[in-house]
């Protein structure tokens, strides 16, 4: 239905989007993620014919939007960032004004009263399109880009504006025109994005930085196993930690373990990376059997949305080294808080490139440490929680 | 096309910028027929046509100033760009309300032909002629007009801008007359608006000159089309 084909836009030296590709099939939801900036509203307007791309092809419902751009549009139904609305008109007039532009066949009043009683603004239609508050005009943007009803739709942040029951309301209208029409949304919301799409596009400074179903970006960013283990040891002491980290490191295929806090009385947790596509479950359950051990939750870290958000804006996944190192959630994140405060307490006395060595040094130095000496550096974070 | 030009009318309505546009049109023009013909006691409109010359031009921006740059301000050029309609019909629509006013104003003052008629004898080609005449520079400075305001997003400053141009138009004859190079003195001379329009109010009919107003018309609505056209490049 819409076919993206390395798509490129340049302002100036500035490249607002970078080589993005995409396809979007009939009655698909697909939800464009990105931070502020990073080129969605770019692309959308790409994709409706407002801007002209530097290089790239888009196919509308195999129309070119370049070559024939009247074809592709009468495919198109937008609703940008700002309404497109007169504010000078009653909603009535308004609409049939797009009715006009757009050159709907369809049965006028009919239609009208349709897409006006579906975004559920049959009560304003012979208001001034100026005396509405904001989420009724973003309803009346709505309805005028179903008019003539488009098999694409393309909604520009549809709910910035609108109060929860509102967007709920969108977005509930939003699944409803999924089933009949090819949608594309965007949002910097989450949630949002998760609520309504089938397929995500996260794009992060005009490159697609994941592409897929939720589970999928989420599958693709972990290949690594993690998890997150309780064991109740046989002494219920520190002595337990030391053992059972030890123990677990010595099964195969174990690339990390650390033990984490003190949950419940004399009950440690324990991080546990394994190598890629190794399960080392069942090994970990075995072991704690011949042990004595009980193990009292096994939790996989799967990342969430927001997690894979943030992992994607902050610019991790661009080097997976990076992505590796930042991951280990929860103690190691604060033990670099803790590294921070340290450098900020000897602030005063040192230069800023000492500063800087210092904290390199000083994180290279922790690093090491928690890579071989797992239980003191626990045992300070537990102290300082 | 029709879509934007019933919005176009409908908006000069609301706005009340077609009510402004005709009384002061209305206001000045009766002003200049009773001070030029009725009270010179003579059938001669000649002198009040070319005169009209400089309020036409001062009025035309009233009629074009909001057109475009509106649109980009408010965002709404958004809606017109991606339906599925062509730039000429974008532009032609807009540039055929602006006209439709300009007419509706003649046409008002048409009046004054119709008295000329009933207290004496009125040579009737001239007479028409010189509504005519006006409505071939109407053509030419609404296009013009409509152009400046495809440039900017203020309609204030695209107001000012269309009235220094066209009044620069009104001033072509002045400077072609203090140049001493004959051929740009043929030049400016030839590009003049002003000689044309009262060559016309004298009763010559003059092909050529309805040739220059309606391709002027067409070149500044082309003009217009690749305003959009390269803001969609940009």
């Amino acid at each position: 239905m819409i076919e993206v084909r390395n798509l490129t836009k340049r302002y100036g030296d500035k490249l607002a989007v970078d080589d993005i590709s995409f396809s979007v099939e009939k009655g698909e939801i697909l939800g464009f993620l990105g931070p502020n900036g990073a080129g969605k509203s770019t692309t959308m307007n790409m994709l409706t014919g407002y801007i002209s791309s530097t290089s790239g092809q888009i196919l509308i419902n195999g129309a070119d939007i370049l070559e024939d751009p009247i074809t592709a549009k009468s495919n198109i139904g937008y609703l940008p960032e700002i309404p497109p609305l007169y504010v000078d008109m009653t909603v009535d007039a308004y609409l049939g004004f797009m009715y006009d532009l757009k050159r709907c066949k369809l049965p006028r009043k009919a239609h009208l009263n349709d897409v006006c009683n579906l975004c559920k603004i049959s009560g304003v239609r012979n208001r001034i399109i100026r005396n509405l508050s904001k989420g009724y005009r973003q309803r009346v943007g709505l309805a005028q880009a179903l008019i003539n009803n488009p098999p694409v739709l393309i909604l520009d942040e549809p709910t910035v504006g609108l109060d929860p029951n509102q967007i709920i309301e969108i977005r509930t209208l939003i699944r409803k025109l999924g089933k009949n029409h090819t949608v594309i949304l965007s949002s910097h919301i989450l949630p949002e994005i998760q609520a309504v799409c089938d397929k995500i596009i996260i794009i992060n400074k005009g490159v697609i930085a994941a592409n897929g179903t939720a589970d999928e970006i989420a599958r693709s960013l972990t290949n690594e196993h993690k998890m997150t283990l309780r064991i109740e040891g046989s002494t219920h002491t520190a002595a337990d930690k030391q053992e059972i980290t030890n123990a677990i490191k010595a099964l195969g295929g174990v690339k990390y373990v650390r033990a984490d806090m003190e949950r419940e009385k004399g009950i440690y947790d324990y991080d546990v990376e394994a190598e890629e596509k190794t399960d080392i479950r069942r090994a970990i359950n075995d072991l704690c059997r011949k042990k004595g051990w009980n193990i009292l939750m096994l939790q996989l870290s799967d990342l969430t949305l927001e997690d894979i958000f943030l992992k994607i804006t902050m610019g991790d996944a661009a080097s997976p080294a990076g992505a590796a190192s930042a991951k280990p959630a929860g103690p190691r994140l604060d033990l670099k808080i803790e590294n921070g405060e340290l450098v900020a307490a000897e602030k005063g006395s040192d230069t800023p490139e000492q500063k800087n060595e210092l904290m390199t040094e000083e994180s290279a130095a922790d690093m090491d440490k928690s890579d071989t000496d797992d239980t003191t550096e626990s045992e300070e974070n537990g102290g300082e929680e | 096309m029709g879509a934007i030009y019933r919005r176009e009318m409908g908006a000069y309505f609301i706005s009340g910028a077609a009510y402004v546009f005709l009384a002061v049109f209305a206001l000045l023009f009766g002003i200049f027929f009773y001070n030029g013909v009725i009270g010179s006691g003579t059938t001669e409109t000649s002198a009040m046509f070319s005169s009209m010359f400089i309020f036409v031009l001062f009025l035309i921006p009233i009629l074009t100033m909001r057109l475009l740059s509106e649109e980009k301000k408010n965002r709404t050029d958004q809606g017109l760009l991606t339906a599925p309609v062509g730039l000429w019909s974008i532009v032609l629509g807009k540039y055929f309300a602006a006209l439709t006013l300009f007419v509706i104003a003649e046409s008002l003052v048409f009046i004054y032909s119709i008295i000329l008629a009933v207290l004496g004898d009125v040579v009737w080609s001239t007479l028409l002629g010189n509504y005519f005449a006006m409505l071939f520079l109407g053509a030419a400075f609404i296009a013009v007009g409509l152009f400046i305001s495809a440039l900017t997003e203020n309609q204030m400053a695209a107001a000012v801008a269309s009235m220094i141009v066209l009044f620069m138009l009104y001033l072509l004859d002045s400077l072609s007359a203090n140049i001493s190079n004959e051929y740009i003195k043929k030049i400016l001379s030839s590009l003049s608006f002003y000689s044309r329009y009262v060559e016309f109010t004298q009763g010559v009919f003059n092909l050529t000159s309805v040739l220059f107003f309606l391709s002027a018309a067409f070149l500044f609505n082309f003009f217009t089309v690749r305003v959009l056209d390269k803001r969609r490049w940009g």
